[in-house]
This record gives structure tokens, C-alpha cells and sequence, in this order.
């Protein structure tokens, strides 16, 4: 299953789940829920941490490390 | 008499908490701390009507009330606890309408801890932009609560908001009070049995976050843990499912409330200037160089700008000295006064202009929302030191001063991260080192070179120094790194808000604040050493300064004048308690190039190093001529002459080697008290005072016996 750090710049997907539950806490008060569609849209230099627009509202940055537990589905 | 009803300003972290904040409040705002944590408290009086006021308390921002860092645990403390000193009569939940059901999430929590809560709509300009309608009264209807729109930054709305609080203190609803989740009702049962009749979700968080909040004793929290365990309760899973539950709640009373404008004509969203702006300030090399561009301009104008009001400060003290000099009497208390007190307080005041300009720097950064997209640039980079992006704000204003930089710290959820940060931050340049600096470059790099033709040579010395120090702070954290080892991983989960133009009044009441504090604070501390100092200067052991006129005169019988009267005060000042510090220690830093003048400005340094100049000051107008109308400090240290060599005291070698040693030694008793609040333990201060005194050390001997 593809995961947030599978994206390339631009593209969307929706989030399905999570694979570490400590971190899936705050992202889900960030208003990451299942369901909720992302686009990546910045990439720090080396490729991380990334961004992402969070249902189009707003703009969060986290590690590649940490987009990792973010499941997703390519949409 | 009723007492004034405390209100607690809430909301998410940039959401336009702290804009209404000011516009509540103005200028009525005092700045205290937390009883018990060292967190700067900020309260500020808003007059409701003619002669009904009420008490404002701004509160960090976070995104729920379950804290991920230290923080955000004093908002559960204070929210949490009734009995609290600073538990609220009301709430007003800040909330971004851009962005309402993210915002919304903390209000219905504030809510049900069965606060009085007021919800204060910010930005819905912002929100109209991007396409979405809020029909707030529908908003009210359905939240239950008195909803008030604000333009924070602007003071709009503030009438309303008003009406909104008073209505609520009157009635004093509080939520309907029920779980947002299903939970049994014999485990809320249980808690109330033991810790009396509460509001249902405040049971509940007791339940799961009593390790956080001060309230409960060990028994205490044995209890809830056991009441935990019985019911195989498992904190956070059951979180998860609130957060899940209550944004199903929210999205759809905001489906209810909010029209989609995008949705309805399917338009395309604009480009905002945050995207426009983002382009470049987060390009993988403009990002950098832009960065590097912005710390470099920083510098070079802080240095060339404030040097004009430093010089006329300077200048001005050293004229109302000689002014006072030929006015009063000649005695011991005229010297107290003129070479003790205002020489130490000219120390004070000349670091107003440059710690102006750092602060004016710094929350210009901060307000306009790039200070995040710096901590996001420079993760990975920081990463490899075993920092951490958010490590970069502390150190930034490490610059300014380590003690608020050690404190910022706090937002680091990671404790080794954390740990190291705050161990490294005090290898930045404060500004309490600026004097120094600015002193010693000005006596060993000539002025009018320059770099290209472009720069200052002074100014690109001093921006060495800054970054050598910066270089510093990243080696010894990669030290640290390896040495200590931690398995808890760090995170890095953060909102990159939307730029804003900074609100000038809240940068003005930044540098004033930051300045106001430094007179006071740090100014009590160097005025009280200038006077011992020269108190140390002016008495010595036994009968040694009372010989000193007719030793110097049967050893010299041919000496007249001004000469003679050096001569002898030199001797005097050498006798002194002071001096006699200074030899004691002068074998220790023989190899580094000082002397035992030098001596004593390194010990009455390691209390705080902003007295370095101070004490030059107090020493060279003692030992050398004072009949010099401009005998600024400058002055009378490059007239300084080696005794051993016969050509100035000052020379390269020496100037780079005290600056070398400055830049790194822990001579600050308030970053030290700092460390040890932070980290709760005297391990981590003394770990912190050793490493960079011996890291001072061996760099200054290095320098001195390189450039000599």
C-alpha cells in the first residue's frame, strides 16, 4: 500500500490510515483523518521533511520518516 | 465585592490569538510567571464597560487540549484544575475561519470541560477569499455558545465580542454536559467517587492525563491508574476516537454553516501569495541563500547602524563623567559615583541599540510566519548535529539572549533534541557579548578595509564571530549526539502558516519588553558587580595602597606630573583586592596572553560577561590618566602599553584570543539557573559550564600562541 512519502510533488491521495499510533494522535488533531485528501506540495532541500495541504484548508510540514505511517490511496 | 472575572484566551497556534490579545488589551499588559513553572505569564486588563473590567490571560497556542509538549501541559493544568489560581471564569476560543473545523476541534473541548465559552472568528476575510461564506449566527445556533467575528489585527469587531462575553458571563451556560464519546459510565462513576462531583469530559481527562497535570499526588495517580487498568482503559486509543468523533460532529455542523463557493461553481483556487512567496523562500538553493542573505543583513546592520547611538552613548557618559569630576568635590564618594555607578550603568545602557535591533530582526521573522519555513529548510541539516528544525528558533534568539532561547526550547517535543539544544544555545553570540566584540575588533581590525569594496571589515569580523560560534554549537551537538543515547523518537509534525504582514505595534511592544527587561534585569546585576568592583579596586589587604604614593616616589624621584599620578595609581590599583584576584590567576591564563588586569575582568565575568566592559572601564580609569576629556574606553585600552614588550598591549594576538574566549565560555549565572530549571537537574548546568569553559580554554591558547 502507498504511503504519504510515495508522492511526487503535485500529486493527491486520500488517507486511509496510519501505522504508528503515538504520531497518528497528532495527525489526526491536525485534521489528517481517514479520508481526507492531501497533496504534496513542497519538498525541503534533500527531499525532506515534506509539506502537504491538508484538505485544501492548510499547509503542514512533516519527515519523510513520518509520512511514512501515513497510509494512503493514490487518487 | 465581586473580584474581576478572570477570561483565558485559547486557540490554535497562529490562529490571531495573540493580535487580539493586543487589541483587547493595549498597553494594560503585564508579563509575570506561572507559580511553579518558569513560563512567562502574560495578563492584560479589557474594560467591558466604564468601570467593569476584566482580566485577560493569553494562553500558548495548541491544537487539542491533550499536550504533545511541555509547553502545551501548562493549558491542561490550568484548564484542568478548578481550584487553579489561574482556572477561568470563561474562555474565549481564537479560532482561524479559514480553517473552522481544524479550529473547532479545541473549542469543543474547551467546551466541554464545561468552561463558559465565547468563539471568537478571526480571519474570515481570509476565509471569504479562498471561496467559503460562514453564516455565524446559524454557527451560534448550532455550537450553542455566543459566536462573535473579529478582525483580530485590525481591532474590528470588538463591540460584538463584547456583548458576546457579557451575555456569557450573565448566564454562565455551560455546555450541554455529555461525553463525546461512549464510555462506561461506572469508569467516570468511579473517578467521581474518589475525586468528587466534576464535569464529565474533565473526569475523563484526569482519567488519561493525570501524569501531566500537578494537581494529583503519587496516591492519586495510583488510584486513577488503577481505576484504569479495571476497566481496561486504554488512553490512547480512546483519543483516537474522540479526535475521529468530534471531527465527524464538527464537519457536519459545518456543512451546515459554511457555504463552499469552489464547490458550488467548481473554480479553480487561487494562487495565494503564500504559494507565490513559498516558490522561493523554500527553493533548495535560493531557500538557503536567502536565508543566509537575511542572517548576513541582520548582521552588518546591527553592527554599522547601532554603532551611531552606541558612540553617542558612550561618548555622553564619559562627558558627564568629566563634567561631574570638575564639578565635585574631589573624594571617594565622587569617585563611587563617577568610575563605580555611572560607568557600570553606562555599561548597561550601551546595549540598548544593538539588543533594539536584534529583537526588531528576530519578531519581524517570527510575525510574518518565516521563521517556520527556516525550521523547515533546515531539518535534514540539523538533523546530523542530533538538533532539530525547531532547534533553529532557540538558537536564532540565542543571538539575543540564551535564557528566553532556552526557554523556547520547550516547543521541542523531543527531551534529547531537547536536551542538546539547550546544552549548545549559549555558544550563540548573545548580545550581552556584542560589547566585547565590538570593543576588541575595534582595537585589532582596522576599520576603513574593505571586503570587495563592499563591506566593512569590522562588520564582516563580527559576522565571523556569530557564525563561529553557530559552528560551535553544531559540533558540540553532534558530540552530544553520540554520547547520549535516547531511544525516543523526535517529531516533526507543524503547520506552515500563511505569510502575514507584521503587525508593528506588536513588534514594537517585543523590543520594548526585551529591552525594558535587559535594563532591569541583567542592568541590576552589572551595576551591583561595577560598584564591588570598584570598591575591590579602590581597598586593598593591609597598608599596601596607603604606601603606594611614597613607594612610587622614593623608586622614581625624577617622575612629575601626570606621569607620576599613573604611575602611582597603576601601583595602587595593583595592590588592590582586585589586583591581587587578578595575579592570583594570572599564572592560569599566562599561556592565553592576559594579564592580571585582564584577570579580573575574566572573574567578574563568569557572574555575567556583559560586565567585561565595565570592569575595563572601572579598571583602565583607575590605573591610567582620567584627565582626558575623551577617554572612552576604545581609547584607553589601545593606549594600553605591554610592560614586557613596550608596544601595545592589545595587538592581534591578544584581541583574537580574548575574543576566541569570549565567544565560547559560560560566563552567564542566569543561562546556568536557566539549564537548571529547564532540565530540573544540576548535572546539565555543570555539564554546560565545564565543556565550554574548557572548549574557551584551549581555543584561546590556541589562537594566541598561532598568532604570536
Amino acid at each position: 500500500m502507498a504511503n504519504l512519502a510515495d508522492l511526487k510533488i503535485g500529486e493527491k491521495g486520500e488517507i486511509v490510515g496510519f501505522t504508528d499510533e503515538l504520531l497518528s494522535l497528532k495527525l489526526l488533531e491536525m485534521g489528517c483523518l481517514p479520508g481526507t485528501e492531501v497533496v504534496l506540495t513542497h519538498l525541503a532541500p534533500f527531499g525532506d521533511p515534506i509539506a502537504i495541504r491538508v484538505s485544501g484548508s492548510y499547509t503542514l510540514s512533516m519527515r519523510r520518516e513520518e509520512a511514512e505511517t501515513m497510509l494512503i490511496k493514490r487518487t | 465585592m465581586s473580584k474581576t472575572p478572570k477570561i483565558a484566551l485559547i486557540g490554535n497556534p497562529n490562529a490571531g490569538k495573540s493580535s487580539l490579545f493586543n487589541s483587547l488589551t493595549g498597553l494594560n499588559q503585564k508579563t509575570g510567571n506561572f507559580p511553579g513553572v518558569t513560563m512567562e505569564k502574560h495578563t492584560g486588563i479589557w474594560e467591558l464597560e466604564p468601570k467593569r473590567s476584566v482580566e485577560i490571560l493569553d494562553l500558548p497556542g495548541i491544537y487539542s487540549i491533550y499536550p504533545k509538549s511541555i509547553d502545551e501541559e501548562l493549558v491542561i493544568n490550568i484548564l484542568g484544575d478548578p481550584k487553579h489560581p489561574d482556572f477561568p471564569d470563561m474562555a474565549i476560543v481564537v479560532a482561524d475561519a479559514s480553517n473552522l473545523k481544524r479550529n473547532l476541534l479545541l473549542f469543543s473541548q474547551v467546551r466541554d470541560l464545561g468552561i463558559p465559552t465565547v468563539l471568537a472568528l478571526n480571519m474570515i476575510d481570509v476565509a471569504e477569499n479562498e471561496g467559503y461564506v460562514i453564516n455565524s449566527i446559524k454557527l451560534a445556533r448550532e455550537l450553542n455558545v455566543e459566536v462573535a467575528e473579529v478582525n483580530a489585527k485590525k481591532g474590528i469587531g470588538l463591540n460584538g465580542l463584547k456583548l458576546s462575553v457579557i451575555k456569557t458571563l450573565q448566564n454562565r451556560f455551560a455546555s450541554n454536559d455529555a461525553l463525546p464519546l461512549p464510555v462506561s459510565d461506572e469508569v467516570i462513576q468511579e473517578v467521581q467517587a474518589n475525586f468528587g462531583e466534576a464535569e464529565m469530559y474533565r473526569s475523563l481527562l484526569w482519567l488519561m492525563e493525570h501524569d501531566r497535570m500537578k494537581m494529583f499526588s503519587i496516591q492519586q495517580r495510583e488510584t486513577l491508574d488503577a481505576i484504569k487498568s479495571k476497566h481496561h482503559f486504554s488512553s490512547k486509543k480512546y483519543q483516537s476516537e474522540e479526535t475521529v468523533k468530534r471531527y465527524e460532529q464538527i464537519t457536519e455542523v459545518v456543512d451546515r454553516c459554511v457555504i463552499n463557493l469552489n464547490r458550488q461553481w467548481d473554480a479553480v483556487p487561487v494562487k495565494t501569495w503564500t504559494d507565490r512567496l513559498d516558490k522561493f523562500f523554500l527553493h533548495p538553493v535560493g531557500g538557503y541563500v536567502f536565508f543566509l542573505a537575511i542572517l548576513f543583513v541582520m548582521f552588518q546592520a546591527v553592527f554599522t547602524w547601532a554603532t551611531y547611538p552606541m558612540d553617542l552613548i558612550d561618548g555622553g557618559v564619559a562627558t558627564l563623567n568629566d563634567w561631574l569630576k570638575g564639578v565635585l568635590p574631589d573624594s571617594a564618594l565622587t569617585a563611587l559615583l563617577t568610575d563605580g555607578l555611572i560607568a557600570g550603568i553606562g555599561g548597561v545602557l550601551i546595549f540598548i541599540p544593538q539588543i533594539a535591533f536584534l529583537f526588531l530582526f528576530i519578531s519581524l521573522l517570527e510575525e510574518t510566519g518565516y521563521m517556520s519555513r527556516v525550521m523547515f529548510i533546515m531539518d535534514k541539516l540539523m538533523r546530523r548535529f542530533g538538533l532539530n528544525g525547531k532547534s533553529v528558533v532557540p538558537l536564532i534568539s540565542g543571538v539575543a539572549c540564551a535564557v528566553p532561547a532556552i526557554m523556547s526550547t520547550r516547543s521541542i517535543g523531543s527531551w534529547k533534541d531537547r536536551l542538546i539544544t539547550i546544552l549548545v544555545t549559549p555558544l550563540m553570540s548573545c548580545s550581552a557579548r556584542l560589547p566585547i566584540y565590538t570593543v576588541l575588533i575595534a582595537l585589532v581590525v582596522p576599520e576603513k578595509n574593505t571586503l570587495f569594496g563592499l563591506f566593512n571589515l569590522q562588520g564582516v569580523a563580527l559576522f565571523g564571530l556569530y557564525l563561529l560560534g553557530f559552528f560551535m554549537a553544531l559540533v558540540s551537538a553532534w558530540v552530544m549526539k553520540v554520547i547520549l543515547q535516547a531511544k525516543e523518537k523526535s517529531y516533526f509534525i507543524m503547520e506552515l502558516p500563511t505569510y502575514k504582514a507584521p503587525r508593528f505595534k506588536h513588534v514594537a511592544i517585543t523590543i520594548f519588553n526585551s529591552v525594558n527587561a535587559f535594563v532591569f534585569e541583567a542592568g541590576k546585576i552589572i551595576v551591583a558587580i561595577s560598584i564591588v568592583l570598584w570598591v575591590l579596586a579602590s581597598y586593598g589587604p593591609g597598608d599596601e595602597i596607603a604606601q603606594s604614593e611614597a613607594k612610587i616616589r622614593l623608586a622614581n624621584p625624577t617622575l612629575q606630573g601626570v606621569e607620576l599620578q599613573n604611575k602611582i595609581s597603576a601601583d595602587k590599583l595593583e595592590h588592590s583586592f582586585a589586583g591581587h584576584f587578578g595575579h592570583f590567576v594570572e599564572p592560569a591564563i599566562r599561556p592565553l596572553g592576559y594579564d592580571w588586569k585582564i584577570g579580573i575582568a575574566l572573574i567578574t565575568s563568569f557572574a555575567a560577561r556583559e560586565v567585561f566592559v565595565g570592569t575595563m572601564s572601572t579598571i583602565y580609569s583607575m590605573g591610567g590618566e582620567v584627565d582626558d576629556a575623551n577617554a572612552t574606553i576604545k581609547n584607553r585600552m589601545r593606549a594600553e602599553i605591554n610592560p614586557a614588550t613596550g608596544k601595545p598591549m592589545y595587538d592581534a594576538a591578544l584581541g583574537f584570543s580574548l575574543l576566541i574566549f569570549y565567544a565560547f565560555a559560560m560566563q552567564c549565572m542566569s543561562t546556568l539557573a536557566t539549564t537548571y530549571r529547564e532540565t530540573k537537574s544540576w548535572k546539565y548546568p555543570l555539564i554546560q559550564f565545564s565543556y565550554m569553559t574548557a572548549l574557551a580554554y584551549l581555543s584561546a591558547f590556541a589562537v594566541y600562541q598561532w598568532l604570536s
